[in-house]
């Protein structure tokens, strides 16, 4: 690069900076994990969080928001999501590790719009719940507009989709042909046996990598097993594990299996049963992530209660609330409200349901799940308090950029219409 | 605790119960500030701000507690539809496109799970619907949410003809491939108009029937219960979502002079100048909701109800489900989030189906003779965070016990 460039690059970050700077002013900020401020502000630089309180100074070149009488919550964090993927599950195979939902992105998927008009600036797109072990995930940010690559959260660790029990063993009948396993222990087979091979994989590896170190000549690499490899990274905690699970009973074997097999689960999802195995689950350390009150759709959702979430924060879990639905997740902060009617939890617990606890369960927390000086400004405004039926989401910024704004959205509305319209027109004149 | 406690009390009920103090939304005039109800033998027998305790009535201090109307499912498969994905739990889809002659009643289930779970929300009762892909259903009932026998719980055994009105849809889910299948719109338009044609034919039968029947003819079941409906004495209750379909069904049913309501109605929004010209009311399904197609505004669905209230449309709420029946009061609350009128939302779930189904003597807003279904909360009923703390059915006070509390409670006491 020469300096020319390089001066010009420098001139263009500063105006871009200059500009990004924003004030949101006058509204009750709810912190999620430094309480409630009342008409305080939050200062945004550069896409992060530089100030937030009652007594922040507003540069003069800030763009304001005004925000009185609203409420300035974090983004939500979607745990699970299948949202901006153009295909889900690879189930022709029991072990579908080698996939991923990064090479399917589709940063145009209009759900990423709609659920930042819910509040969503980040979710967890997961492959489905066809294996007992699924394809890798993709965690992004609601950048829509941007391409798939822009949509990517940056540095969040790599993940991966465990299932257990009536989906993987595919016992519902109308499916495509038949695929081991068909019960509920050829599920922890396939596990067992998946993590042998990753653990004789990765050996040979480790054997390979120590003799190039020795300096030995002539030696052949083992050749590259794509479906082992991200089973490896889990064995060397480089890999989340997000197992979808609904019984008491499955939910504490994957556990032990994983314990006996040398990896946590990082996230138990759905988990409709983990109030009955909250201690097990607290103990193994794994995150639970729910639904607030699904329940009777299918056999292993019988025994799931509207007191699911609340009972396992009680009993010490690190819970979160997710969606799994497009539709779902455009009202998650009501989905958390119901855990302060079913279960009794405060605001702030109900709120952490839907931010800093998914932000903690996807490891990253350092970045987004609160409104905390040096995070991203992820932050969704709504005009009563989120956890009303009432409450309406005015604007949804991501990384300090406004991503949705409802008066925009109306206001451009008869537009779309005139525009709709005309192509009609035009279609109908071309047919004749 | 509570809720052995209102179980003792409902065991030794004396019948005569004073809900004293409460702010009382009767629906039928302006809210009375503190007031007093007594319940009778099963009705409301007094209600208003100077209103005595009778003498032996069991009393239910309410000071800073709401009494309001029992809440409606006015469409929805409690009772019918246990475990969604467990085909022989669920009763809601008869073989067969013409099934007029049965009757929801007839396999709604008093024991289930998912009747305790709705009333724990409010919920005192619902009409059990019959479903189809397509065609007559069968008959709708109205129900108590309590009773031991579906004899106890019945209110009115039919109360509405289900009619699922054939789709111009020409994309299919084919569940055994998991792929959305193409079919060509001339195969599509053919079967819809040869549906059409039979539904048509199917209500002159029935007509014929209805004049022959005083003539000492053969019983014929199936046109028997239709001749209900080409008499006004049962409204159809036509399932349709697209605005072509609704458009269809509109002219369907005014051509032959029937009394319909539109149910679910996505599209309704389109039509609502005829819906309003026709009298049709809509009962709009969920309104928590995907839009129906890209280009649509984000927040159609939830802003259908206040648009249809808007331009003189009766609108009434229902879950369509058993599962989610208790999230009713919530998707009513959405609605109002985004511009229906709140009483208009309130009533939407009392006071208007009472009114479509005839049951508005004895049910829907609270006055002196009605049947005393009431549920008191600790604040706006539409609103999430807030507490069902007594509910009567048919002037009974029920327990507010069901599974999920049960379970939680259980689990709650593990060590």
């Amino acid at each position: 690069m020469n300096r020319a460039t390089s001066t010009l690059l420098v001139l263009a970050a500063a105006v871009a900076a200059r500009a990004e700077t924003v004030a949101i002013r006058g509204g009750t900020i709810l912190t999620v994990t430094r309480g409630t401020i009342e008409n305080g502000t939050v200062l945004i630089r550069d896409g992060k969080i530089a100030a937030v309180g009652t007594d922040v100074s507003i540069p003069t070149e800030a763009t304001l928001i005004d925000a009185s009488g609203q409420f300035v919550m974090p983004g939500i964090i979607d745990a699970h999501s299948h949202i901006a993927a153009e295909s889900i599950n690879e189930g022709s195979v029991a072990v579908s590790s080698m996939t991923g939902i990064e090479d399917v992105l589709d940063p145009t998927d209009i759900d990423i719009y709609r659920e930042l008009a819910g509040g969503v600036t980040t979710s967890n797109v997961l492959h489905g719940s066809a294996n007992p072990i699924g394809g890798k995930n993709a965690v992004i940010k609601h950048r829509y507009g941007k391409d798939a690559k822009g949509l990517l959260f940056e540095g969040a660790l790599p993940g991966i989709k465990f299932a257990m029990g009536e989906n993987p063993k595919r016992s519902r009948g109308s499916g495509p042909a038949a695929r081991y396993p068909g019960t509920r222990m050829g599920v922890i087979d396939v596990i067992r046996e998946a993590f042998t091979a990753a653990r004789a994989y990765q050996k040979k590896w480790k054997e390979y990598e120590e003799k190039k170190r020795d300096g030995q000549k002539g030696l052949v690499a083992p050749r590259r097993d794509l479906e082992l490899e991200p089973l490896v990274e889990i064995l060397e905690g480089k890999r989340l594990v997000h197992a979808h699970c609904y019984r008491a009973d499955e939910i504490l074997q994957l556990l032990r299996v994983a314990e006996e097999l040398g990896f946590r689960i990082a996230t138990l999802q759905h988990v409709l049963e983990g109030y009955k195995v909250a201690k097990e689950i607290r103990e193994h350390g794994a995150g639970a992530s729910t639904f607030s009150d699904w329940w009777a759709y299918k056999m292993e959702a019988y025994d799931a209660i509207p007191y699911n979430a609340a009972l396992m924060v009680e009993k010490g879990v690190l819970v979160s609330l997710n969606s799994d639905s497009s539709e779902e997740a455009r009202h998650l902060n009501q989905e958390a409200a119901k855990t302060m009617k079913w279960g009794g939890l405060t605001e702030d617990q109900a709120l952490a349901l839907i931010t800093i606890n998914p932000a903690k369960q996807l490891r990253i927390d350092d970045r987004v799940g609160s409104i905390e000086v040096g995070k991203d400004a992820d932050i969704a405004i709504f005009d009563h308090h989120p956890l009303s039926v009432y409450a309406v989401a005015q604007k949804t910024l991501v990384d300090g950029e406004v991503y949705f704004d409802r008066a925009r959205d109306l206001e451009r509305r008869a537009e779309i219409e005139t525009r709709r319209k005309a192509l009609l027109e035009k279609q109908k004149g071309e047919s004749r | 605790m509570t809720g052995i406690l209102l179980l003792l009390l409902g065991l030794l009920s004396n019948e005569i119960y004073a809900i004293r103090g409460a702010r009382i939304v009767t629906l039928a005039g302006e809210p009375i500030e503190r007031g007093t109800l007594v319940i009778r033998d099963g009705r409301i027998s007094e209600v208003g701000p100077d209103v005595a305790v009778p003498a032996g009535a069991e009393i239910i201090e309410a000071q800073g507690l709401e009494v309001y109307p029992g809440i409606m499912d006015a469409v929805s498969q409690l009772g019918l539809a246990e475990v969604g994905a467990v085909p022989v739990t669920v009763d809601t889809v008869e073989l067969g496109d013409f099934n007029p002659q049965i009757r929801a009643a007839t396999a709604v289930h008093p024991a289930s799970e998912h009747i305790p779970v709705a009333r724990a929300n409010g919920i005192t009762h619902a009409v059990a619907a019959p479903a189809a892909s397509f065609g007559i259903a069968g008959q709708a009932s109205l129900v108590h949410l309590d009773g031991w026998t579906v004899e106890e719980m019945t209110i009115a055994p039919s109360v509405g003809m289900v009619l699922h009105w054939p789709s111009l849809e020409t994309r299919e889910f084919d569940s055994r491939t998991f792929e959305l299948k193409k079919l060509k719109f001339e195969d599509v338009k053919k079967k819809y108009d040869e549906r059409v044609e039979k539904l048509g034919e199917w209500i002159e039968d029935a007509r014929r029937y209805a004049r022959a029947a005083a003539a000492d003819g053969e019983r014929d079941l199936k046109l028997e219960a239709l001749a209900r409906v080409v008499r006004k004495e049962l409204p159809l209750l036509v399932v349709a979502d697209d605005e072509r379909d609704i458009r269809a069904a509109v002219e369907f049913a005014s051509a032959r002079d029937l009394r319909m309501a539109l149910l679910r109605g996505r599209d309704s929004w389109k039509v609502k100048d005829l819906l309003r010209e026709k009298g049709i009311p809509v009962i709009l399904g969920p309104t928590l909701a995907l839009p129906a197609t890209e280009d649509t505004p984000y927040d159609k669905p939830l802003t259908t109800a206040s648009e249809l209230q808007a331009a003189g449309v009766r609108v009434i709420f229902a879950s369509f489900g058993s599962a989610n029946s208790r999230l009713l009061p919530h998707e009513v609350g959405n609605a109002v989030a985004y511009g229906l009128p709140w009483e208009e939302g309130l009533k939407g779930i009392t006071l208007y189906p009472a009114q479509f189904f005839g049951v508005a003597d004895s049910l829907g807003s609270i006055e002196e003779g009605k049947t005393a279904n009431l549920v008191v909360t600790d604040g706006d009923p539409l609103e999430i965070n807030t507490e069902v703390r007594y509910l009567f059915i048919n002037g009974k006070l029920v327990s507010l016990e069901n599974k999920h509390r049960s379970l939680y409670e259980k689990y709650r006491a593990r060590p």
